[in-house]
């Protein structure tokens, strides 16, 4: 189908674009790279009265490292996170799974701001930034606020972001010589949405996880950073305690079903990405066996 | 404010300065205003890949794009790729080996193809695949594509000094 009409606007700055999210509020929708809107218009779930297309504003774009932290502008590309010298060196877990969303006509549309403010809770990114613990950097008529990656996301196509905020940037603590991160999904056929996915940050010393952040995505109706994991930390991790993460991990998650796969394949498929990831951070393929 | 805006850009070489719908998206514009209708409209929401054209050199699904945002930019689309015979070959290779039956995807099929094959010399089946992944062909069971572009790669390496 074809998106119903509408009125467009180009935002000449970001005081200007809140200027006019406040004037239209709930009528408004922003426009950055429009890969999740445009499908939403075109189909009709969605019929704003104005769009508001921030793709002209180059303050949103570009990628800087200053004070030990990554900042990464909202206009930043899917197809940039592949690209970017900076993001391979301080956070490559996005380079592993930029190669997961859709496909390369969306990546190089698509943009990091326009997937975490629209919180698809099957997408990639806001699984990826809660695992970094990053910082979502937001800004609205009060000025900016910021809004740790953990609290940002509230349920479907839900966020902490009000109707007459726009999110300008993404802020994540550089990577550490110890820093791992591990990044895997099932889909039906690439670049489709997750059945399920994993995107997870460990510290490891030696031979032991002194910090782990697994996020699951595609299992809930937001991305869920699981408990599970405490187990493994600051100890050797045997089989039989691998076993016990993963009867947690049964308990903890109760993923919808959907055309795609029910729920006890969810759940399946789960746990044989967190026996993969906890294999492949601590460099132990036979912590695997049986599950791979 | 639904009202139409002007536009300026360049479409396969050819400066186009024009005015469309807000509501008016980059295939339907290239189709329908300017009558390039190489490019194909499918799902007409970002799964098929029918509708994929290149945008400052970058292919970009064309029905998730509005005309007004290629204002400023350069699109090139089938007619400019086969006109310029910069895929000859490669459209060659889709003929030799049957890559395509009705051809509804077949020229979204060639842009996306292209794309890989400018940037990589010896992409491997799996690549390929992986690179065509957003392009969906109802007819050929996809082998005969892949082979097309392998054959492709190939032969443009061997040529290369």
């Amino acid at each position: 189908m074809k998106a119903a009409a509408f009125a467009y606007a180009r935002a000449t700055s970001v005081g200007n674009a809140i200027a006019l999210l406040v004037e239209h509020g709930e009528r408004a929708k922003v426009l950055s790279g429009g890969q999740s809107l445009m499908p939403a218009m075109n189909l009709r779930l969605l019929a704003p009265e104005l769009l508001v297309d921030i793709g002209a504003l180059d303050e949103l774009r570009g990628v800087t490292v200053r004070d030990g932290l990554l900042s990464m502008g909202a206009l930043t590309r899917h197809a940039d996170l592949q690209k970017s010298p900076e993001i391979a060196v301080h956070a490559p877990l996005l380079v592993a799974a930029a190669a997961h969303i859709a496909h390369p006509a969306i990546r190089n549309r698509g943009t990091i701001g326009g997937s975490l403010a629209h919180a698809d809770p099957a997408s990639e990114l806001p699984a990826c930034m809660i695992a970094l613990d990053a910082t979502i950097v937001v800004y609205g008529p009060d000025g900016e606020r910021r809004i740790p990656s953990e609290d940002f996301f509230t349920g479907i196509y839900e966020t902490r972001l009000s109707a007459e905020e726009l999110l300008i940037a993404v802020e994540l603590p550089l990577a550490r010589v110890n820093f791992a991160h591990f990044f895997d999904e099932f889909a039906r056929r690439r670049g489709d949405f997750a059945m399920v996915g994993l995107a997870a940050r460990a510290i490891v010393e030696g031979d032991r996880l002194a910090g782990f952040r697994p996020v699951f995505f595609g299992v809930g109706d937001r991305p869920m950073r699981v408990s599970a994991a405490a187990g493994l930390l600051d100890t050797v991790v045997t089989p039989d305690l691998l076993s016990q993460a993963l009867r947690a991990l049964d308990d903890e998650l109760d993923p919808p079903e959907d055309q795609q796969a029910s729920g006890e394949m969810r759940r399946h498929l789960a746990k044989i990405l967190f026996a993969r990831c906890v294999a492949q951070l601590l460099t132990r393929p036979e912590l695997n066996a049986g599950w791979a | 404010m639904t009202a139409v805006l002007s536009i300026s850009l360049d479409v396969n070489g050819e400066r186009v300065e024009t005015r469309v719908f807000p509501r008016t998206n980059l295939a339907d514009f290239l189709r329908e205003q300017l009558k390039l209708a190489g490019t194909h409209v499918g799902c007409e929401h970002g799964v098929c890949g029918a509708c994929t054209v290149r945008v400052n050199g970058e292919i970009v699904r064309s029905c998730l794009m509005l005309a007004v945002q290629a204002d400023g930019t350069s699109v090139e689309t089938i007619e400019g790729l086969s006109d310029s015979g910069e895929i000859s070959d490669l459209q060659n290779a889709f003929r030799e080996r049957n890559a395509l039956q009705c051809g509804f995807c077949t020229p979204a099929m060639l842009m996306a193809a292209q794309d890989l094959l400018k940037d990589e010399a010896e992409p491997d089946r799996a690549r390929i695949r992986e690179h065509l992944s957003g392009n969906y062909c109802r007819c050929t069971g996809y082998q005969a594509i892949v082979d097309a572009v392998e054959a492709t790669a190939r032969a443009r390496k061997g040529r290369r000094p």
